[in-house]
C-alpha cells in the first residue's frame, strides 16, 4: 500500500464529448479515510471523473494519481485497489447474489470468506435472499448488493456514482450510515450525489456544475462563510410574491425553497420595508423571517457569482 | 487459470438461464434440416404444358401421352388453337406451350422437315429453360420410339450421362452442407456478437473493466461457450441429415470437424469485431446482417462461384465460408481427404488469425 497522505490526487482534469466539455480543468484532493462528496446537478461531470478515476475513460488532459498510482501509467494496479459502483446498477441480473459475490471476489483473486468482515454489515442484510437472481432485487437490495461486490476486494479507495439516487429516504439515510462504518475501517470514499441535504453527511465536499468545481470545503465552513443575509418569505400568492421580489432593487437573488421563498439581501435591505411595500401591493399573509443557509444556498450563490 | 474457470462457469450460468438460447441452439438446426431441404430445391417440377395439337395423329396422341406420364411436366391442356393455349400462358396457369404443326407426322415419315415450336415462359429463368429442355428431352423420347417402331434396327445411345457423386441429382444433396454453414454463421457469429454488446448495453461490462480480469480471458470464456454450441449444432444437423435424409458423410468427419472449428474460429472473430465497433444491439446486428447477406449470396453456397462475373470472383477469396463450404462439400459428397483440401484449410487458418487478431486490436477496455 502506498504511504501517500492523498487517497485521489486530481490534477487539473479536462474531457470533452465532441463539442461539449464535461470536465474542465477540475483540481481535487480526497484524503484518506474521508468521505468526499461530488455534489452538483445532472450534467455536472461527476460521472465523467468517476470513469476517469476508475480507469474507464481516457482524461483529454490533466493527471491523477488514486492510491497513489497514475491513472494513465497504472492504471492496471489501480484496478484491484478500488471498488466502483456505478450509478447504474450493473451487476448480472440473471445471476444470484451469492454467485454476482463469488464471481466478482474472483475476479479479484480473493475469496467471499476472506474478507467476509469487511461486507459483512452490509452483506448481512442481504444474504436470506442470496439464492435469489440480482434482477429480481428491490432497489435498496440492489443498491446493498452492489456495494457488497464493490468492497469484496477490500479496496483502499471506493467510488460510488449517485448511490442513492432512486433509493428511498429511509434506505438513504442507511446507506450514509453504512459509509461511515466502512470509513472507520480506513476506508477512502468518494461519493456523488445530486441530493444537497446528503452534503452534511460528507467530510468534505466539492460543489460542482457543468465541469466546474466551484467550492471545496467542509460543508460546515462552506455554510458558516457564507456571507450575506438570507431570508425565508412567504405570502398567500407565492408565486406573484416570486415575481414581485425579483422586480425588487434590494434582493440579489430570489428563489423557491419549499415553504418559504429564500431570498438573499443585498446591503441597505430592509424586511420591514420590503413587508409593507408588499402588503402595499395587496399580498396577503406576508411573513419574513432570517434563516440560516444550507448547502443549497451556498451552491446557488456560488452559482449566481460566477454567471455574473 | 481459474479467474477463466469463473469466468466459465458464469457464461455457461446464463447461458443456461436464459430462456431462449439452450432451446435455440437444439431447435433451431433440426427445424432447419428438417425443413429447408425440401423447400429449397433448384429441381424444376411440375412444370405445366399445354399442347397446341394441329397434327392429331398417332404421333402427336404419343407426345402428349409421353407429357402426361412424365414426372417433371403436367400437362394442363390441349387445344386446336395456339391463342387460346397463350392466354393460359399469360394467366400463369401454363409453363409452356408445345405447338405441334400440321401434316408433322406425315412430314416426319416422308422426311420433310416440319418443326415443332415451344414457347416457355422464362421470368423465372431456371424454370423456363429447365423446363423446356425436359420437354425438348420428352419429345426427342417419343421421336425415337416413333422411329424405333418404323425402323427394326435399333439405335443406340451415343452419349451416355453419369452424374458423379450425387448420382439422382438430388439438389438436397448440395443444400445440405450449406445449410450446415449457414447455421455456424448464426450461432457461432451471432450469439457472442450479441452477448457481448448485450453487456455494453446492461453496463455490466463496465463493472468488468475496473476488474484486473484481462480482457482476453473475458472473452475468451464467452467463445468458448459458444464454439461448443457451434459444435452441438453441427453434430445435430449431421444427425438428421443422416436419420432423415440417409446422408452420411463420404470423407472422415474428423476432417470436418477440424474445417467446422477452424470456421467458427473465424466466424466468432468476426462477431467480435462486429460488438466491438457497435454500441447497441441493433448496430450489430445490421453490421453482421450486412456481411452474412454477402457471405450467403457470394460464397457459392448457393449459386457456383464460376458462374459469376471475374472481380466477384476474386472478391469471394476473402469471403471465409467459400473455402469451408468447399471443404463441406468436397469431404462429405466426395469423401475428399485433408491433404486434398489442404489450400482450404490453410485459408481458414489465415482468415481465423486475421479475424481474431482484428477483434483483438478493436476491443478497448477504456475509451
Amino acid at each position: 500500500m502506498d504511504n501517500s497522505a492523498l487517497a485521489i490526487e486530481v490534477k487539473d482534469i479536462s474531457k470533452s464529448y465532441d463539442k461539449v466539455k464535461a470536465l474542465d480543468h477540475v483540481s481535487l484532493n480526497v484524503q484518506r479515510g474521508e468521505i468526499f462528496g461530488l455534489i452538483g446537478p445532472d450534467g455536472a461531470g461527476k460521472t465523467t471523473l468517476f470513469k476517469i478515476l476508475v480507469t474507464l475513460l481516457n482524461a483529454d488532459e490533466g493527471s491523477a494519481l488514486v492510491d497513489g498510482l497514475d491513472i494513465a501509467k497504472d492504471y492496471r494496479a489501480i484496478r484491484s485497489r478500488v471498488g466502483y459502483m456505478p450509478g447504474k446498477f450493473s451487476l448480472y441480473p440473471d445471476l444470484t447474489i451469492e454467485e454476482n459475490m463469488e464471481f466478482f471476489a474472483t475476479l479479484f483473486g480473493v475469496t467471499v470468506e476472506q474478507n467476509y468482515d469487511l461486507v459483512a454489515p452490509i452483506y448481512k442484510q442481504i444474504e436470506p435472499f442470496k439464492k435469489r437472481r440480482a434482477g429480481r432485487l428491490s432497489g435498496g437490495m440492489k443498491q446493498k448488493l452492489a456495494l457488497s461486490c464493490a468492497l469484496i476486494h477490500k479496496p483502499s479507495v471506493l467510488f460510488l456514482d449517485e448511490p442513492t439516487t432512486g433509493v428511498d429516504a429511509v434506505s438513504r439515510s442507511e446507506f450514509w450510515d453504512m459509509l461511515h462504518n466502512l470509513r472507520e475501517q480506513g476506508l477512502s470514499i468518494l461519493v456523488s450525489t445530486p441530493y444537497m441535504d446528503e452534503a452534511s453527511r460528507c467530510d468534505r465536499i466539492a460543489l460542482c456544475n457543468t465541469g466546474h468545481i466551484l467550492d471545496i470545503d467542509s460543508p460546515q465552513h462552506m455554510v458558516e462563510k457564507f456571507d450575506g443575509n438570507l431570508y425565508g418569505i412567504k405570502a398567500r400568492d407565492m408565486y406573484g410574491l416570486l415575481k414581485a421580489l425579483r422586480n425588487d432593487d434590494y434582493i440579489a437573488n430570489c428563489y423557491t425553497a419549499g415553504e418559504y421563498h429564500h431570498l438573499l439581501a443585498k446591503s441597505g435591505f430592509d424586511p420591514d420595508r420590503l413587508k409593507q411595500d408588499l402588503v402595499a401591493h395587496s399580498h396577503s399573509n406576508v411573513e419574513i423571517k432570517s434563516i440560516i443557509p444550507d448547502i443549497e444556498d451556498v451552491f446557488i450563490k456560488l452559482l449566481s457569482n460566477e454567471q455574473h | 487459470m481459474s479467474t477463466l474457470k469463473v469466468l466459465l462457469k458464469k457464461e455457461v450460468l446464463q447461458f443456461k438461464r436464459n430462456s431462449f438460447l439452450p432451446k435455440l441452439v437444439v431447435v433451431f438446426p433440426i427445424m432447419i434440416m428438417l425443413i429447408i431441404p425440401w423447400v429449397t430445391t433448384m429441381d424444376v417440377r411440375h412444370v405445366n404444358v399445354s399442347v397446341v395439337d394441329n397434327d392429331h395423329s398417332q404421333l402427336s396422341q404419343r407426345i402428349i401421352n409421353k407429357i402426361n406420364a412424365s414426372e417433371y411436366l403436367t400437362l394442363h391442356s390441349v387445344t386446336g388453337n395456339f391463342d387460346l393455349s397463350f392466354k393460359s400462358l399469360e394467366n400463369g396457369d401454363v409453363d409452356a406451350i408445345l405447338e405441334i404443326p400440321k401434316y408433322f407426322e406425315k412430314g416426319f415419315v416422308t422426311g420433310s422437315t416440319k418443326k415443332l415450336s415451344i414457347s416457355a415462359n422464362s421470368v423465372n429463368a431456371t424454370k423456363g429453360s429447365l423446363g423446356s429442355q425436359y420437354l425438348a428431352q420428352t419429345l426427342a423420347a417419343s421421336i425415337k420410339e416413333m422411329k424405333a417402331s418404323l425402323s427394326p434396327v435399333q439405335a443406340g445411345d451415343l452419349v451416355v450421362i453419369q452424374n458423379r457423386y450425387n448420382p439422382t441429382l438430388e439438389y438436397r444433396n448440395f443444400m445440405i452442407p450449406a445449410i450446415l454453414v449457414i447455421l455456424i454463421i448464426i450461432i457461432t457469429g451471432f450469439l457472442p456478437a450479441l452477448n457481448l454488446v448485450g453487456e455494453k448495453e446492461a453496463g455490466t461490462i463496465e463493472q468488468i473493466n475496473v476488474t484486473p480480469v484481462s480482457r482476453f480471458a473475458f472473452t475468451l470464456a464467452k467463445l468458448i461457450v459458444y464454439w461448443v454450441a457451434g459444435l452441438i449444432v453441427i453434430t445435430i444437423a449431421l444427425i438428421v441429415a443422416w436419420l432423415v435424409y440417409g446422408q452420411t458423410a463420404v470423407g472422415s468427419l474428423l476432417t470436418i470437424y477440424t474445417g467446422a472449428f477452424l470456421f467458427i474460429l473465424v466466424i466468432s472473430g468476426f462477431g467480435l469485431i462486429a460488438s466491438n465497433i457497435s454500441s447497441t444491439m441493433q448496430q450489430a446486428v445490421f453490421f453482421m446482417f450486412f456481411f452474412v447477406m454477402v457471405f450467403m449470396l457470394m460464397s457459392g453456397l448457393l449459386t457456383p462461384i464460376e458462374s459469376m462475373p471475374q472481380w466477384a470472383q476474386y472478391v469471394t477469396y476473402v469471403l471465409p465460408p467459400r473455402y469451408f463450404i468447399t471443404i463441406m462439400r468436397s469431404v462429405f459428397l466426395k469423401g475428399a481427404t485433408f491433404y486434398d483440401m489442404r489450400f482450404n484449410f490453410l485459408a481458414l487458418a489465415i482468415l481465423a488469425v486475421v479475424m481474431n487478431l482484428g477483434a483483438a486490436l478493436t476491443y478497448r477496455k477504456r475509451s
